[in-house]
This record gives structure tokens, C-alpha cells and sequence, in this order.
């Protein structure tokens, strides 16, 4: 995402959440934001099936 | 002394409890101005409850199998009478625990006797064992380095044997890596398999709790001890105890043992694939086996970290946001951020990962992986250079222990004594079962290949 798309992302997300966001943690929370999401779609480019199911009850 | 020697010579009435533990007392008051690993010490309480032992002993009762041992925890475990702080500022505000963690009453039910609270990073976010507001626990090998995290102070204070045993907590590695940096032995059990109730969450998901030690026999007692049932955790199994402490010495000639390759042996530094080679020499091992999609399941451990870190903490990132670090706030106002299916997927990820992982514990029953990418890096160190890559630090150090906690896979960490900083592996077993992994972490301390060496920075 470009940095201007992402910077509004924050700012629209800060609002929806409640969550404010200074503007002096946006360097750092955008940073974080992108490692998080790098990383995100790494999983996301797994390619589910539709039957995959949660581990929201998870027992090793 | 060990665990194992101090309760024997108390039930023998060579020593006694409360020598023991005014001898906790005393090197703590000497060490921990270098170390920093303790935030509470409760020695009123700990000379109580030495007393009691001592008295039911004179009395002719069993005062357990940890009798008169000192023991200190992670300062995210209840501990009656003070506030569980789990590293922060904000939690200091909190009443008084009204109850100790259940570890903590099972411990102190076989015998052992509480000092105090440890050091950690602030709401077990951190790899590190720094902290902003109590300052870094301090490696007791060279005290201008990390003690790794989030368990710093338990690492810290086993390592500098102020105390023979402690408790820390593992989300993504937090016992795993002090145990590395800090050389000592650290057991992450199987998900549910210890009770985390009265302990401050982080993950639900992918929260343990373990103990630590110098050696595998005071690390096997302390476990049987905290074992069992306990319907105040959701997450804790409902399978009876399962004692390892008398097994230790079985041989372990029949186990299927491999060296996990591939993904576990990138970025690490030589110091690392010279402790897995160590271990492995002395086990026999030359069989590499891959754990697919390694890489995938760090990243999934991740996002489930800091999207589930997020909500516990969203109304506090709301209201004080200024009494975080900063750094933890940041990642977590970004974690809150994460798009909902990302989460989804990250546990769906889960089920399917978990799912291969177990086809391969088929054909296989100890797997070996380093525990850190490298020994203790400075306090302080933001990044480190590998393979002529400039990488940052704090990302990168629970690179290998994030796959295997994901899917609760029990392990024991073991340190391997190199010079001049000892550096731990993981001994990695299928779930539920610890006894193997044990035994196989006895068989390498019988053998001299694993220690936890004298500390020498204090």
C-alpha cells in the first residue's frame, strides 16, 4: 500500500477503533503496521480451502 | 546447590529450609544490583513459609518434594499481597493479588518456598529482557548483555544461581530465549498441559508457563509438581499428571532423533549451528527432517501475537497510552489495526500446520533446532549483521522458537556451554509428551555436552 494510503488507513482505523493515534507514534505505528502486514500476507497467500477450519479451540 | 540436593538435605535434616532460603536471601542482596532480575523481594514470607517446612518436618510429616527449595517467578504471576505488575507501569495501579497463580500454590504445596517476583519486558512483548520502567535484567555471563525476554529476570536470576529455580511464561519463545542467553535449562510444556490461571495474559492462544533451572532433574521436579488439572484455566487439559522426574535416566537408544533443517538452519550465526551440531554429534544424529512451512507459521504466530495483544490491551492503549513503553504500544495500536481476516487465516493456518506437523512426528520423536540465532547480543543492540544483511534485532531473535510454540509443541531447552557465552537448543517433542524430551535432555547433561555454566559476570 502506498504510504499515503496507509497513513489513512491509520487515521480512519484510529477513529473507527476509538484508538487515538498521535501524530508523533505514526512513524512507528505505520512501521509496525507494515511488518504486520507483510507478514499477514504471507499467511494470506497460503490459499485456503473453503473447509479450513479455525484453531479457535485449539488442543496440542 | 540444586533443587534436587537442597530438598534431599532438608528431608535429611543435613540443612534446613530456612538456611536455604536465607542463603537465596543473601546472594540475592549481594548479586542483584548487577543483576536487576528481582522487582519484589518477599523474604518476610519466604522466612514464614521456610519455618512451616522446617516445623512439619521436626513434626514427622513429608514437606513435599521441593522442601525448603527458593524459588522466585516472572512478575506476571499473582503473588498474594502484590500487584501483578507483568512488567508494566500501568498494572502497579492495580490491588493487591488476593490469591497466588496456581503454579505458585502448587510449588509451595511440595515444599518450595517463594522469594520473590522477576523482572520481564513489559507485558511479555519483548525478546529482550529489557524494560523501561525497572530497567534491563542483566546477563549474569556479562552484564553488558541481554538477557533475552520476555522472561529476563528468570533467566537472569537461574543463571546467576541467585536462586536454584524459577517461572517464566512462553507466547513466541519467552522461556526459550532467556534460557539460551542466560545458559540454562527451560521447559515450555505442551499448550494446556500447566495451569495459567492468577498469570497475566498475553496471547490465550499461544500463552504457556514453565519453569527454569540449572539442571534437567530440578527442571523434571518442578514441573511434576505444577502438574494436573486446574478448571480456573479454560485452556489447561483435562489429562491426569503425568511424573517424568523418574525416568530421566532411561535410555534413550529407540528414539527417532533429526536435525531440523532448512528454514532452522537460515539466519542463524555460527555459534548456533555449532550447538545444534554439538548435540547432535553426541545423540548420533545425521537425519534432517524439514517441519513444512516453518517460515508461514512465524508469520501466523505474529499476527495471532499482536492482534490477540491488542484487544487484551485496547482499552489501556486508549486511555493511558502515555504509561506504555512506547515501543510496545506502537506494535500494539498497529496490531489493532490488522485487517479481521488476516487473524482468521493465521488460525486456520494454524490447524492445517499443526495437522502436517503431526504426520511428520510419525516417523520421527525428537526433533532438534536452535533456540536463538545467536548468543546474547548487547544491551541495547538494535540490530546485527548476518550474511552480510543488516538485520534488526528484537524481530529476528525468536525467529526459531515462533514455529513451535504456535502449535503448543512441548520442548526443553538446553545450553550448550560455549565460550564466552553459552547459547541454548531446542529439544522439540510431540504433543504431551515431555518425558522424552527430558530424557533426552538428561542424556546430553550426563554426557557433559549440556551445562549450565558458573555464572561469571557477577
Amino acid at each position: 500500500m502506498a504510504e499515503d494510503s496507509l497513513d489513512d488507513y491509520i487515521d480512519a482505523a484510529s477513529k473507527l477503533l476509538k484508538l487515538p493515534v498521535e501524530e508523533a507514534w505514526k512513524p512507528a505505528v505505520r512501521a509496525n503496521l507494515e511488518v504486520s502486514m507483510r507478514l499477514a500476507r504471507v499467511v494470506d497467500e497460503f490459499g485456503f480451502p473453503d473447509e479450513a477450519e479455525p484453531a479457535s479451540v485449539f488442543t496440542a | 546447590m540444586s533443587a534436587v540436593d537442597i530438598a534431599r538435605a532438608v528431608k535429611d535434616k543435613t540443612s534446613s529450609a530456612i538456611e536455604a532460603t536465607e542463603a537465596a536471601l543473601a546472594r540475592i542482596a549481594r548479586h542483584d544490583a548487577v543483576l536487576n532480575s528481582f522487582t519484589d523481594v518477599t523474604a518476610e514470607r519466604a522466612r514464614a513459609k521456610a519455618r512451616a517446612v522446617d516445623a512439619a518436618i521436626a513434626a514427622g510429616r513429608d514437606p513435599g518434594p521441593l522442601a525448603g527449595v527458593p524459588f522466585a517467578v516472572k512478575n506476571l504471576f499473582d503473588v498474594k499481597g502484590l500487584p501483578t505488575r507483568a512488567g508494566s507501569k500501568i498494572n502497579r495501579d492495580l490491588p493487591a493479588a488476593a490469591r497466588d497463580a496456581t503454579v505458585v500454590e502448587r510449588l509451595e504445596a511440595a515444599g518450595a518456598v517463594l522469594v520473590g517476583a522477576l523482572n520481564m519486558g513489559e507485558y511479555a512483548y519483548d525478546f529482550t529482557g529489557e524494560n523501561i520502567h525497572d530497567g534491563p535484567s542483566r546477563n549474569p555471563h556479562d552484564p553488558t548483555r541481554m538477557t533475552g525476554g520476555s522472561s529476563g529476570g528468570s533467566g537472569s536470576a537461574v543463571g546467576g544461581a541467585l536462586v536454584p529455580l524459577a517461572l517464566g511464561s512462553d507466547t513466541n519463545g519467552s522461556i526459550r530465549v532467556p534460557s539460551s542467553f542466560c545458559g540454562v535449562f527451560g521447559l515450555k510444556p505442551t499448550y494446556g498441559r500447566l495451569s495459567r490461571a492468577r498469570s497475566f495474559p498475553f496471547v490465550f492462544s499461544l500463552d504457556h508457563v514453565g519453569p527454569l533451572a540449572r539442571s534437567v532433574g530440578d527442571l523434571a521436579l518442578a514441573y511434576d509438581a505444577m502438574q494436573g488439572p486446574d478448571a480456573e484455566d479454560a485452556a489447561c487439559a483435562t489429562r491426569p499428571a503425568e511424573p517424568v522426574s523418574g525416568l530421566l535416566d532411561q535410555d534413550i537408544g529407540d528414539l527417532r532423533i533429526a536435525v531440523a533443517g532448512d528454514y532452522f538452519q537460515k539466519n542463524v550465526f555460527p555459534e548456533a549451528t555449532e550447538a545444534v551440531g554439538r548435540v547432535a554429534k553426541a545423540l548420533g544424529v545425521s537425519r534432517t527432517v524439514e517441519i513444512p512451512e516453518a517460515a508461514r507459521a512465524r508469520a501466523a504466530a505474529y499476527v495471532i501475537s499482536t492482534c490477540e495483544g491488542a484487544s487484551l490491551h485496547l482499552d489501556r492503549l486508549r486511555t493511558r497510552p502515555e504509561d506504555f513503553d512506547p515501543a510496545v504500544r506502537d506494535r500494539l495500536i498497529a496490531g489493532a489495526m490488522i485487517p479481521a481476516p488476516m487473524v482468521d487465516r493465521a488460525q486456520k493456518f494454524r490447524r492445517w500446520y499443526r495437522s502436517r506437523v503431526a504426520e511428520l512426528f510419525k516417523s520421527v520423536d525428537i526433533i532438534l533446532a536452535p533456540a536463538t540465532p545467536c548468543v546474547a547480543p548487547r544491551l541495547g543492540q538494535v540490530n546485527f549483521v548476518l550474511d552480510g544483511v543488516e538485520m534488526p534485532v528484537r524481530a529476528n531473535i525468536g525467529l526459531h522458537t515462533q514455529p513451535i510454540s504456535f502449535i503448543g509443541l512441548p520442548v526443553v531447552a538446553v545450553p550448550v556451554p560455549l565460550e564466552p557465552m553459552p547459547i541454548g537448543v531446542q529439544i522439540i517433542a510431540p504433543p504431551w509428551r515431555e518425558d522424552i524430551a527430558l530424557r533426552v535432555a538428561a542424556a546430553l547433561e550426563r554426557a557433559g555436552v549440556v551445562a549450565a555454566p558458573p555464572p561469571k559476570g557477577i
